[in-house]
């Protein structure tokens, strides 16, 4: 059974369809990278995948349960993370609470209203383990509305690890950083899902090299359907993609 | 470390003020016990889930109205019994109120708790033969730990054993407070004020946690307004009008809702400046409204935020 399945999916918003049919299977061990051209449907896809949006037709199936019926609760709960294409953080709490917050939720504790957090040491370990994984362990007491960029990106990406998901739906992970700062992101990211045991990783990318040089797998999306599911080989081989998407003609 | 001290030489300045026989003072503690309880509740609604309520009173005047029933009614002048019933309707009241309010967020929830507060305040003032409509309903003398203190006239009575009753409770009440904020639930609650989206992605039940909140708000409100009744001896329904939601929003934002000593040093100042104010002046309103814009304009985070902020300078 595919880890996460989701099978002529379609969304409309009001007349507009922004997704048409999108099938989709994502297997343990895999790394997908989802592609296209403005509009193309791909934030709307995570959307779906994540059970933020519910589509019109078709379904989507976290292993094997209905992700609609989860709902975005239940869905981080069971084991399935994402991050936002703009930064998303907590801007007024620290980077050790931000995690804490993923950290308590995943272990259920978020009803407990008599315990002591600062002495819960589960909580701690994860806070701490997560946070050296991404090189925010020195800055564990700042605020969040005091970090730079990168270091804000980077903790929206580690809060979603520190709620040690199966899966985790990463839209655009490097957008707004800088080039050498993207690759210190993804080489972090991936580092922290070989250690977490995260069994599947998806993202939403613009930056080509990322996509290419990170993907197991990657999806073109176009005007709602897919184009291509393929090899990064494969992709780099056909022609459709190669016009559409990567806005390059073969020579 | 000097906030700390700060705060034992303020609770041993409360507990020692007794002995100085300032009755008039004294009496004047006593409804800083109430607001300051009720206080707590309400910015663990808004200075922690970000939740500005308008209708807070409602649950003030509820806790008024338990106690007169119990002990004008029902005969019941235990404290302790009235204090757990009134908890007790608050959590009633709250839940299905609370259930409806907590779905909308900023305007859109303080105008459905105004409206459910001015509905309550309908309620007393039309409902006169169960309420006393304007007249309001007695409170009666409660026991406190089953001691009835019949030797002590009333003011002897408020200023002595009551007082000190209702600074443990307020004492109590701050200390439960100060876990709850502590607590993982008040973290995830803390996350929903800053970001709710980002919060529900990391699996934070939002609408679970605010509803929480709201009932603990409604609890605390609760208990302050039986604590407000048994001075006055009146359950009267301008306790549950929206002037009365407004003056314990005016209350948060004077002594700094981002800090939580905040809610109770706005209580100590209002009722003290309210009094002086009055002394001095019949338009005490314009006066208190002309404060209350040089509030919002020069020191949003109110006194503690400017208390701090001088600390911080000084340090």
């Amino acid at each position: 059974m595919a880890l996460l399945e989701a099978r002529d999916v379609r969304k409309l918003y009001g007349d507009v369809c922004a997704l048409d049919g999108v099938s989709l299977s994502i297997d343990e061990g895999e790394f997908v990278s989802i592609i296209g051209p403005n509009g193309a449907g791909k934030t709307t896809l995570v959307n779906v995948l994540t059970g933020l949006a519910r589509p019109t037709d078709g379904s989507v199936r976290f292993r094997g349960v209905d992700v609609s019926v989860l709902g975005s609760v239940r869905l981080a709960r069971l084991g399935m993370a994402r991050s936002f294409q703009l930064v998303n953080v907590f801007p007024g709490l620290t980077v050790a609470e931000t995690l804490a917050v993923a950290a308590v939720s995943r272990l259920g504790r978020g009803s407990r209203m008599w315990a002591r957090l600062a002495r819960d040491a589960e909580v701690r370990g994860r806070v701490e383990g997560v946070a050296a994984l991404f090189g925010l362990d020195d800055k564990l007491t700042r605020q969040a509305r005091t970090l730079p960029q990168g270091d804000k990106k980077l903790l929206d990406v580690a809060t979603a690890f520190a709620l040690g998901p199966e899966v985790i739906l990463l839209d655009e992970p490097t957008s707004g950083v800088s080039t050498r700062e993207k690759h210190v992101i993804m080489e972090v990211l991936v580092q922290a899902a070989e250690r977490m045991g995260v069994k599947a990783i998806i993202q939403v990318e613009h930056d080509m090299d990322i996509v290419f040089g990170y993907s197991h797998r990657i999806l073109a999306l176009h005007q709602g359907r897919v184009l291509a599911d393929a090899t990064p080989e494969g992709i780099r081989a056909d022609p459709d993609v190669v016009d559409t998407v990567l806005g390059k003609r073969r020579p | 470390m000097i906030g700390g001290v700060v705060l034992l030489v303020a609770l041993a300045g409360v507990a020692l003020a007794p002995l100085s026989g300032e009755t008039y003072y004294l009496t004047l503690m006593l409804p800083f016990f109430g607001y300051g309880l009720a206080l707590l509740g309400l910015n663990l609604l808004f200075g922690y889930a970000g939740l500005l309520s308008f209708g807070h009173a409602l649950f003030v005047a509820l806790g008024a109205y338990t106690a007169a029933y119990l002990t004008s009614v029902f005969g019941i002048l235990h404290l302790e019994v009235i204090l757990g019933v009134a908890a007790l309707v608050a959590l009633a009241v709250a839940l299905p109120v609370g259930m409806l309010c907590v779905r909308y967020v900023k305007i859109y929830f303080g105008m459905l708790t105004l409206a459910f507060g001015m509905l309550f305040y309908s309620f007393l003032f039309k409902f006169y033969h169960l309420t006393g409509g304007d007249e309001g309903m007695r409170v009666l003398r409660p026991t406190l730990l089953g001691q009835t203190f019949a030797s002590l006239e009333k003011p002897a009575f408020l200023t002595g054993p009551f007082y000190y009753y209702g600074l443990a409770l307020l004492v109590l009440g701050t200390l439960v407070m100060w876990r709850i904020v502590r607590s993982p639930f008040g973290l995830c609650l803390r996350s929903i004020r800053e970001n709710p989206g980002k919060a529900e992605s990391l699996g934070v039940d939002v609408q679970r946690c605010r509803l929480g909140a709201f009932l603990i708000a409604a609890v605390f409100g609760a208990v302050g307004g039986c604590l407000l009744a048994v001075p006055t001896g009146l359950a009267d329904p301008l306790l549950a009008y929206w002037t009365h939601s407004g003056n314990l929003v005016f209350m948060l934002l004077l002594g700094g809702f981002d800090n939580f000593f905040g809610p109770l040093l706005g209580a100590f100042v209002f009722i003290f400046l309210q009094d002086q104010v009055m002394s001095l002046t019949q338009y005490w309103r314009v006066v208190f409204g002309a404060i209350l814009a040089v509030i919002v304009i020069f020191f949003p985070r109110g006194l503690m935020g400017f208390l701090d902020r001088r600390r911080r300078a000084g340090a």
